[in-house]
């Protein structure tokens, strides 16, 4: 049973004295990943261990003729090297797909290719030795012979019917195709003054997170039971999908998540080395460590945001937008992923583009296709920043076509404030969001006008700066309705168990998981403001599926909105055990009674009365001297689903004021601005933080990012000296505001913020070089907008 | 020669005498050999900083350098130097300004950052971004250890007078 | 990405080391800063049998002038060069060129020798020893060489080292009263390796260049010295002799197109650079182009 929202009994969480709530404390136990005494996955040791290293294909489709590891197998230090065919005998294959997904198709992937590779760096075989040194050198000595395929690279050739299909079965190459058609497009564009088209052209790219994939999987042949230890953001899923194709029941296996050196959803995701890697430790009844190397990571990590979207907007002279229309064609890699399915991306393009305007009518329709490169799947901000920077880019072209100013044009589109709750042209729900709030505050954050007048003067001077704006809108804390309603076995709520311990200490355990973006710290001051007690005195457990209540982690920005509100819900319950002991050991009622700074104290004038280290010293070694019946109860568990909205929906926008060289076509940062509304907001510097990782991020797809494939099918920038991430020496300092605009779902009122900054980073950094551009006539709608790019724009080479 | 090479070494104040095959970078026999894992290996080509350790007092990539090559050298990684409480502040103003998200990244971050502040004890921003610009961190996009690097120098100068 | 297994040996002289690469003939790699070998063998793109790991030898170091000549040791450090002021007084241009190379990290293990063996046409002290004029002083069993940068670098990692030869120091001339230098590269960050680089040793008297030396780098396999610059020297600099400089450099240039510029970009930049050297050493910013 759940407390419903709003107890008349207490006051709101937000309301209590001390609270946390709001409040910028540091993270607890930071001391020991400034110590380097944090423990990754990468960190661990156990007996017996040993590693594995995966020989991966050097072609990016090719039939495998015969795999000879007998040299190999002779090699000192090697345990095993194992096929994909001999693997089969442990682990199932998996298919990534989900039947909410109409018509989404794909082929049955295996931990280890058997028969066929299909991108480059698909593994072959896995080699098995007690070192890593080892293994690779013994991998060297694997003789592998190929009948090489011809690769589909070309992502706008793919459907053609001279093209190869990639896995026959299928009948084509198509993957996924989604179309949406409202409101009245063809009839708003014949009447609209203006009609605005342009290719816009996305970098794919990855997460390059700084640990990268790691594994530990010990098979314990005794206990028959598996635990995985693996920074993934879902450890529950894993456990799932770990039993289910290893034939295993759900709790035989246990996964354990440990300190992440980053994921961005790059470890969300089930890896075919990684499901290779649980397999090995079954067959070999060892544990077995797979630490990615960096290469590997390139090749193999999911890559993202592989588009070509053209669009198209119209515009009546007096500045409404009267329709959008885009057509995507995204090129994922041979298979879907598993098991959030790569559709996902291109279906969240289409729910997102026009999000924050008025008009109903908008046509789109996307199209996944399947190439011989490495798969492609969630990455922050999944699909918001292509539906950003063609809604944006399209909204700014649509206003240099009528010659209006780029923030007048969105003061007339943007859905009014008080317009809610109401729906998108894509029938997405909105609860409550504040476009027109948010666009005040950042003009005055960043003084609009003062810029404009500061641009116009240093153009005289032949120094081109850009200022350009980009509005968003977010999901965040998603229901079942983006996984399980497609079969699914991800779970979209999560729990928090609370209880006092015997000297006064609270221990939490959640559901929800932690990859640096704070969820210890929000559950420890939910938890602690709402039962009083300090926050030194709260301990949180997160990332064990053994130890914790089940839930669906940290992913799409739900850990605030659901796990926080399920930790309000269960420190609600306990304080409410805590004071019904109170106050048959006081002889009050609980009514008259309260918890602050770690006593229970007299409601009205805050009187200490008992200590709750004296309160559970009693429960727990003297219930001989509480009055007679009580059964004191210091633990409670609370889950917490979103049954109103499918998704909670947050808004922002952002600006970003850069200089173009257009003698040399290189691009400086100068400053970036983000107004954003997540509804309640828990601890002010981690939100802030989150949105400034998230656009820096977004700033690295604007300016660096590309994975590069060669017309075979090579991936060639894989290493960090080819493949640009940013770096401190080039990026601005990030100004945060917001607006809050709480959600009614909850008491806690949050939603979720960890990727908003990449949602617009982008759009905003393109729109701000076609601004500077402006009185070259020239437009660029394709990232990332190297040097390469601009001087070619600018028909300088 | 390819038979595993005596060392000795001081790592963290401590001596160290092991047997090392040649190949062995300064990470892994640091992490493998030592079980001192806060030295972290992100990349093993120098680009990314995370395997950043002092050797003779001055910054280097450990994933570059081979432990044989530090015969006779005095290491000092990123648990030493917290240890030693030489850069109590810079950890504190990381703790507070949140500089650090996943912490992959801070053992490399605090060991370029304090090499810049014994060099220069009031480095602005661009400088500050200067030093640290090879050293990889994902999750805070800079800002806030530009932040944490500044307010700690602000600090140290006004103890100073 | 763990190297491939090899044996090692720490060199204690010149004549100790010579004598094993003597041995190993082109199975034996110089181990020196290591920070351009480590991360080629870390990726495996080589596995040599034997690393010599020069790194003890102390006849190798040091900074030290010989009259006008001043010579420095083939394990000075970027670091050292640096933050040496000798160097700083003596040949400006390394000192300025030496920071744009790597990290603080980098810069303190990597050294001059190993960067002038190691012959990344995109690096820049190669660029650097021929614009000074440098001599590259390499020993073998059979005795000393000294040959001029020009000569130097053949082609990509590629120089007139053989491969029993080592590179025991470089020499730098006196400089010329009224000398001028300019060092500029293009890189996406901090610390990259260069898109287009120059770096340039100039003397003017009166607004007119008395010699110019103009050595352009990642522009094709080695660093490349303009001939083209030459008719700037004793000439009056007018937007017309610019543009036919401009013409005669972009014919004189044959670069590589790579992922991060097309050859077409790298001419286009090394005209830029061209311009912005001429007009900074000048102080006349008539000619820059972006003046236009």
């Amino acid at each position: 049973m759940t407390d419903s929202p709003a107890n008349t009994e207490t006051l709101s969480v937000l309301d209590r004295p001390n609270s946390y709530i709001g409040k910028t404390v540091p993270r607890p136990n930071l001391d020991r990943l400034l110590q380097g005494r944090g423990l990754y996955v990468s960190d661990m040791e156990l007996p017996r261990m040993v590693h594995v290293v995966f020989l991966r294909s050097p072609h990016a489709h090719a039939r495998i003729v015969e795999i000879d590891a007998g040299a190999a197998k002779r090699l000192p230090g090697v345990i095993a090297v194992v096929t994909g065919r001999e693997l089969e005998a442990v682990i199932t294959p998996w298919v990534g797909v989900l039947s909410h997904l109409k018509g989404l198709k794909s082929a049955p992937q295996s931990a280890i290719a058997i028969d066929r590779v299909c991108w480059q760096g698909e593994a072959v075989a896995a080699v098995v030795a007690t070192n890593r040194a080892a293994a690779e050198d013994a991998a060297e000595h694997v003789l592998v012979e190929y009948q090489e395929l011809e690769a589909v690279t070309d992502m706008r050739t793919t459907l053609d019917p001279q093209t190869p299909v990639i896995h026959p079965a299928l009948g084509d190459n198509l993957a996924f195709e989604r179309n949406h058609d409202a409101g009245h497009v063809d009839q708003a564009f014949a009447a609209s003054d203006e009609v605005v088209e342009a290719d816009f052209v996305f970098g794919r790219h990855t997460g390059v997170t700084l640990e990268p994939r790691a594994v530990v999987a010990d098979w314990n042949a005794a206990e028959a039971r598996l635990t995985i230890y693996q920074g993934t953001q879902a450890p529950h899923m894993v456990q799932n999908i770990a039993a289910l194709h290893l034939g295993l029941q759900e709790q035989q296996v246990r996964v354990v998540c440990k300190d992440v050196g980053g994921s961005f959803g790059i470890k969300v995701h089930i890896y075919a080395d990684e499901m290779a890697t649980y397999a090995l430790s079954k067959m070999l009844r060892r544990p077995i460590k797979f630490v990615a190397d960096r290469v590997e990571s390139f090749n193999t990590d999911i890559h993202a945001r592989d588009h070509r979207c053209k669009g198209r907007i119209g515009i009546q002279r007096d500045g409404t937008i009267t329709a959008f229309e885009i057509d995507d064609l995204t090129g994922i890699g041979p298979y879907s992923m598993y098991p959030r399915t790569s559709a996902i991306e291109a279906n969240q393009v289409v729910n997102l583009v026009g999000g924050p305007y008025t008009t109903k009518n908008y046509r789109a329709r996307a199209r996944v296709v399947f190439q011989n490169k490495n798969v492609m799947c969630q990455y922050r901000a999944v699909g918001h920043p292509i539906a950003c920077s063609v809604t944006e880019g399209l909204v700014d072209l649509a206003a240099m076509k009528i010659g209006m100013d780029p923030v007048e044009i969105r003061r007339r589109n943007l859905i009014a404030d008080d317009a809610y709750p109401c729906a998108s042209p894509s029938g997405l729900r909105f609860e409550k969001l504040s476009h027109h709030a948010s666009l005040d505050k950042l003009l005055e954050m960043m003084n609009y006008e003062g810029l404009r007048t500061e641009q116009a003067a240093l153009r005289k001077n032949n120094i081109h700066r850009g200022i350009g704006i980009a509005s968003f809108i977010e999901v965040t804390n998603p229901s079942a309705a983006f996984y399980g309603v497609g079969g699914a076995k991800i779970s979209s709520q999560d729990g928090v168990a609370v209880r006092l311990g015997a000297q006064g200490s609270v221990i939490c355990q959640t559901s929800i998981t932690e990859q640096g973006q704070g969820s210890e710290s929000l559950t420890a001051q939910i938890v602690g403001s709402v039962l009083g007690v300090s926050m030194d005195r709260v301990r949180v457990m997160l990332g064990d599926t053994d130890h914790t209540p089940y839930g669906g982690g940290t992913w799409a920005s739900r850990g605030a909105g659901i796990g926080g509100e399920a930790a309000l819900r269960a420190a609600k319950v306990l304080r409410k055990n805590i004071l019904d002991v109170a106050a048959a050991i006081l002889q009050s009622s609980p009514a008259e009674l309260d918890i602050a700074n770690n006593s229970v104290v007299n409601t009205d004038d805050g009187t200490p009365r008992i200590e709750l280290r004296e309160l559970a010293r009693i429960v727990y070694f003297r219930p001989d001297t509480l009055p007679p019946g009580i059964q004191p109860e210091l633990m409670a568990t609370r889950h917490f689903v979103p049954r109103e909205y499918p998704f909670a929906f947050t808004n922002g926008v952002q600006a970003s004021w850069l200089e173009v060289d257009t003698e040399t076509g290189f691009v400086k940062l100068l400053r970036h601005w983000v107004v954003e509304d997540c509804g309640t907001i828990i601890n002010p510097q981690l939100v802030d933080e989150q949105i400034r990782g998230g656009v820096v991020q977004g700033l690295g797809a604007a300016l660096f990012e590309k994975c590069i494939y060669d017309e075979r099918g090579q991936l060639t920038n894989a290493n960090m000296a080819d493949y640009l991430v940013p770096m401190s020496g080039e990026m601005p300092d990030i100004d945060v505001g917001h607006v809050v605009s709480p959600t009614l779902e909850s008491e806690l009122g949050a939603k979720g913020a960890g990727e908003a900054g990449t949602a617009g980073a982008a759009a905003a950094v393109t729109n701000a070089v076609n601004d500077a551009l402006r009185p070259f006539g020239t437009i660029v709608t394709e990232i990332p907008l190297t040097p390469q790019v601009i001087l070619t724009a600018l028909g300088r080479i | 020669m390819r038979a595993p090479i005596p060392i000795s070494l001081c790592v963290n104040g401590e001596r160290v005498d092991a047997h090392v095959l040649p190949r062995l970078n300064l990470a892994d026999f640091l992490r493998e050999h030592l079980h001192l894992t806060g030295t972290h290996v992100g990349c093993e080509h120098g680009a990314c900083g995370a395997c950043t350790v002092r050797v003779n007092d001055e910054i280097i990539r450990a994933c570059l350098v081979l432990a044989v090559q530090t015969h006779g050298a005095s290491v000092l990684t990123i648990e030493g130097l917290s240890d030693s409480g030489e850069v109590a502040d810079l950890q504190a103003a990381f703790r507070d300004r949140n500089a650090l998200q996943c912490g992959y990244c801070t053992p490399g971050m605090l060991m370029a950052a304090q090499d810049l502040l014994k060099q220069d004890a009031e480095p602005d921003r661009k400088q500050i971004r200067e030093h640290l610009s090879g050293n990889y961190c994902r999750c805070t996009g800079y800002q806030a250890i530009v932040d944490a690097v500044e307010t700690t120098a602000r600090l140290r100068r006004e103890r100073k007078s | 990405m763990k190297a491939s297994a090899f044996a090692y040996a720490r060199a204690t002289s010149v004549g100790n080391a010579l004598e094993l690469l003597a041995a190993h003939g082109g199975k034996a790699k110089v181990l020196a800063g290591g920070q351009s070998l480590m991360p080629a063998m870390n990726l495996r793109l080589i596995s040599p049998e034997l690393i010599v790991d020069i790194g003890e030898i102390g006849e190798l170091r040091g900074i030290a002038r010989r009259g006008e000549v001043l010579s420095i040791g083939a394990l000075t450090r970027h670091v050292d060069l640096l933050k040496s002021p000798e160097i700083a007084a003596h040949s400006p241009l390394l000192t300025k060129a030496v920071a744009h190379v790597a990290h603080p990290a980098i810069r303190n293990r990597g050294t001059i020798g190993g960067s002038l063996a190691h012959a990344d046409p995109a690096s820049e002290l190669p660029a650097c020893m021929l614009a000074l004029d440098a001599t590259i002083v390499v020993r073998g069993q059979a005795g000393e060489r000294r040959i001029s940068a020009k000569d130097f670098f053949k082609g990509i990692y590629e120089t007139a080292l053989a491969v029993d030869e080592l590179l025991v120091a470089v020499e730098l001339p006196g400089v010329r009263k009224n000398a001028s230098h300019f060092f500029h590269e293009f890189a996406r960050r901090h610390g990259d390796y260069a898109i287009t680089g120059l770096a340039a040793q100039a003397v003017v008297k009166d607004g007119i260049f008395k010699d110019l030396r103009m050595v352009f780098f990642a522009v094709g396999d080695r660093p490349v010295w303009s001939n083209a610059v030459g008719e700037l020297v004793n000439a009056a600099i007018t937007p017309a002799l610019m543009a036919h400089i401009s013409a005669a450099l972009r014919e004189e240039l044959d670069p590589h197109a790579d992922q991060q510029a097309s050859s077409a970009m790298r001419r286009y930049l090394a005209n830029v650079l061209m311009r912005r050297c001429v007009s900074t050493i000048l102080a006349r910013p008539d000619l820059d182009a972006r003046a236009a």
